[in-house]
């Protein structure tokens, strides 16, 4: 067990300390959108200096710097300490340009990459439709080749940025004669693109987060296609690996939980800080303890990415499951130590941290279905990590009728 | 960097379980159930491994390792339920009698013929009766000391002094607890000549610190043999012409048992290291690590008794050793909820 990084990283900490403290004035304040000047100004100088895309080419507007996770790790530790913007990181940027650059062509990596990283070209995803959620393979949006276009028509839900994008990364039903996971075809469109429609779809949160967006005789050119017609499946696999663990960093888990603490410093009933009730008290260690337990876990997963040779499988698997139901439970304890004052929303002038604890806990639960429900996490974690079997198929009604007529 | 255990570790566990699977079979727990046998022969197998002189410096006979050492070795030993006075002896008797600089008894008790146990309840918090001391003579009682078979006692008294006793200067009868693979006892003592050995209030809770690291490893360690005993009965036993393992309410059981043990591994091996680097957050690792280990473990033993069904109910599987061996742990140096609000204190927030 070895958990200093080494002297030579002492430099560049020193480095990256040194750039927020000459920088930090410059990055984009709370109000700036994803398409304001001042989110791109800021990703182009994380850029130049190997703050954002660190390891990307720079052929294709990356820095161009040798993966090095402990430099990464070094990175994110003093942004994270000094609450500096980390720079935007759409879907764009977080799932599809890692697949580009595995699987893209050369064309596709020149055009898309550079602008995708420089948040000058803003990305939605096109995966869950209406029935098709945790069963994503069975989705129906169906693309037909006429001359040198696709044609697409169909709906999607919970495409979140989709009012913003410029583009779209989405998966249609290229051969419906294929089995359901070998049918599937990624496309990238335009989202000005005539036959799209947007309607905003209002959550619970009382924001409109995700939308669902419908698509009638939309007609993309042909070669906007991401690997082999009926290939979309694994192109989508390899997205939705690098989705599940950035959604519950336990880094950030211990960051809310010291803002629990002070707001049980802050918050008193009848005068008497919630900090000296041993009930809340408990609740408050209790889940200390568990974001220590996954703080641990990670560190072990960083170890991992370094020395090959550590079987971390079940380590990985298990965060996006505890770590968004851990969050979850947080923000939950933060709602009850104000107490009925937890309950503020919108512009109730008693509100605490604008309103952060109760908007978190709802978005959470979003997240706990998201991205893989946690019942899903379950099935995956038993099945490849415990070697249990999957659910015996149904067959489906095609197949239960052809099998009636065959006999 | 590196987090995890090196291959010298891995070996030395590795080891140890080897010697476990054959030495201590669940035979062999039945047998110590039955009162027909004692863990001294495995205690004697163990020492002659290097277990008992672990932590104990190499000039007084031990291997002089370190607690990250002790955390994979009581790991494999909570998997196995073995009996013993690892925890007792070989971790916190010898870490206190060495810091304080008491070396003589160390060679005996790295060679296992020597065993010194642990009365620390007026320190943690005593339920009943308290140790008092006047002109190095102890009075009173001391309830669930670890070790009934111990050669001489470790006492901790309410102001964190510690004096040392022979067995045969004390009172001694044996406590029946729901777990018979780890012996505690109940100490009367009447003007019993006893020898101060350290009046040094933190070096006690550096004691008790380190003990909790090694119960939370422990069980770690039987929480693991519970969830893969669950995951491989599940596979074998069939209703409705499928193994139950196929079911999802089977499954996603396993799933969360194996989703909140497997971040305590890594937890476990930090609270180890935390005291072999002496970093600052040692003594709080130690005590959020036992308490939420006994969190996790007992979900863990209630849920693989659950998979097991009627059988793990009963004697037959002899699952229920375990699911004790972790109610054990979870009470012994302080409960969760005791061991949490010292975690408290030690934060400064009460």
């Amino acid at each position: 067990m070895d958990l200093s990084y080494g002297r030579e990283y002492d430099a560049f900490r020193e480095e990256v300390k040194s750039f927020i403290r000459s920088h930090k004035h410059k990055q984009p304040k709370p109000g700036d959108g994803i398409k304001s000047q001042a989110i791109r100004d800021w990703q182009s100088l994380l850029i130049e200096h190997g703050y954002h895309s660190r390891t990307i080419a720079s052929e294709y507007g990356g820095y161009g710097a040798e993966p090095d996770i402990i430099k990464s790790r070094i990175i994110a530790e003093e942004f994270g300490a000094e609450r500096v913007h980390r720079g935007f990181n759409g879907q764009g940027v977080t799932m599809l340009t890692p697949v580009l650059l595995e699987m893209g062509t050369e064309e596709q990596k020149k055009a898309f990459v550079e602008p995708t990283i420089k948040a000058e070209m803003i990305w939605c995803q096109g995966y869950s439709e209406p029935g098709a959620g945790s069963d994503l393979a069975s989705l129906t949006t169906k693309a037909e080749l006429d001359g040198d276009e696709w044609v697409i028509n169909g709906q999607k839900i919970w495409t979140s940025t989709a009012h913003h994008a410029d583009w779209i990364f989405c998966l249609v039903r290229t051969e419906p004669d294929a089995p359901k996971h070998l049918g599937i075809s990624f496309l990238l469109f335009r989202m000005d693109t005539p036959g799209i429609e947007i309607r905003p779809l209002v959550d619970m949160t009382g924001d409109a987060n995700f939308n669902e967006v419908f698509f009638t005789d939309v007609r993309v050119p042909k070669h906007q296609i991401v690997g082999q017609r009926g290939q979309g499946w694994q192109v989508a696999n390899a997205i939705l690996g690098h989705e599940r663990g950035s959604l519950a960093t336990p880094d950030a888990a211990m960051n809310r939980l010291n803002g629990v603490k002070r707001l049980m410093r802050e918050e008193s009933i009848n005068g008497e800080p919630i900090m000296s009730n041993p009930v809340f008290r408990d609740r408050l260690m209790k889940l200390e303890g568990r974001v220590l337990a996954m703080q641990y876990n990670d560190m072990r997963l960083l170890s991992a990415k370094i020395n090959k040779n550590q079987d971390v499988r079940l380590a990985g698997m298990i965060v996006k499951l505890i770590g968004t139901e851990l969050r979850h439970e947080i923000e939950c304890l933060g709602i009850d130590v104000m107490g009925e004052i937890g309950l503020s929303y919108g512009d109730n002038p008693h509100m605490r941290g604008h309103g952060s604890w109760q908007y978190q806990y709802m978005f959470y639960l979003g997240l706990i279905i998201g991205g893989g429900t946690s019942q899903i996490q379950k099935n995956i974690i038993s099945e490849r990590g415990l070697g249990m079997p999957k659910e015996p198929k149904i067959p489906s009604e095609k197949s239960a009728e052809k099998s009636a007529k065959e006999a | 960097m590196e987090f995890g255990l090196s291959q010298d570790q891995l070996m030395l566990g590795d080891s140890v379980r080897k010697f476990l699977a054959s030495e201590v079979p669940l035979d062999k727990v039945r047998q110590l159930a039955a009162g027909e046998t004692n863990d001294s022969s495995v205690w004697q197998g163990l020492a002659d491994m290097g277990l008992a002189g672990l932590i104990i410096p190499e000039a007084h006979g031990g291997a002089e390792l370190g607690m990250l050492d002790a955390v994979a070795i009581a790991e494999a030993l909570g998997y196995a339920a073995c009996p013993g006075p690892f925890l007792s002896t070989a971790i916190m008797s010898a870490y206190l009698l060495n810091a304080a600089g008491a070396t003589d008894p160390l060679a005996r008790m790295a060679s296992g013929e020597y065993r010194v146990g642990i009365a620390f309840s007026d320190v943690i918090g005593s339920r009943k009766g308290q140790v008092v001391e006047a002109d190095s003579k102890l009075t009173g009682q001391s309830l669930f000391a670890l070790d009934a078979t111990a050669d001489a006692y470790l006492i901790g008294l309410s102001d964190g002094r510690v004096f040392m006793i022979e067995a045969s200067e004390v009172t001694r009868s044996s406590l029946s607890t729901i777990d018979v693979t780890q012996s505690v006892c109940e100490l009367s003592f009447d003007q019993s000549p006893a020898c101060l050995v350290s009046s040094d209030a933190e070096l006690v809770w550096q004691t008790i610190y380190r003990g909790r690291a090694i119960q939370a490893a422990d069980t770690l360690g039987a929480a693991q043999y519970m969830l893969d005993q669950a995951v491989a009965y599940s596979l074998d036993r069939k209703q409705f012409n499928r193994v139950i393992g196929s079911f999802q309410a089977v499954k996603h059981m396993c799933a969360e048992m194996a989703s909140l043990l497997e971040p305590c591994r890594a937890f476990a091996w930090y609270a180890g290291h935390a005291f072999d680097e002496s970093t600052d957050d040692s003594a709080l690792t130690a005590c959020h690590a036992k308490a939420h280990l006994a969190e996790v473990g007992q979900f863990v033993a209630k849920t693989s008794t659950e998979v097991h069904g009627g059988m793990g109910f009963t004697d037959l599987v002899g699952l229920h050793y375990w699911f004790k061996r972790i109610g054990f742990n979870r009470q012994l140096l302080g409960s969760p909820e005791a061991v949490r609000h010292e975690a408290a204190q030690l934060e400064g927030l009460c």
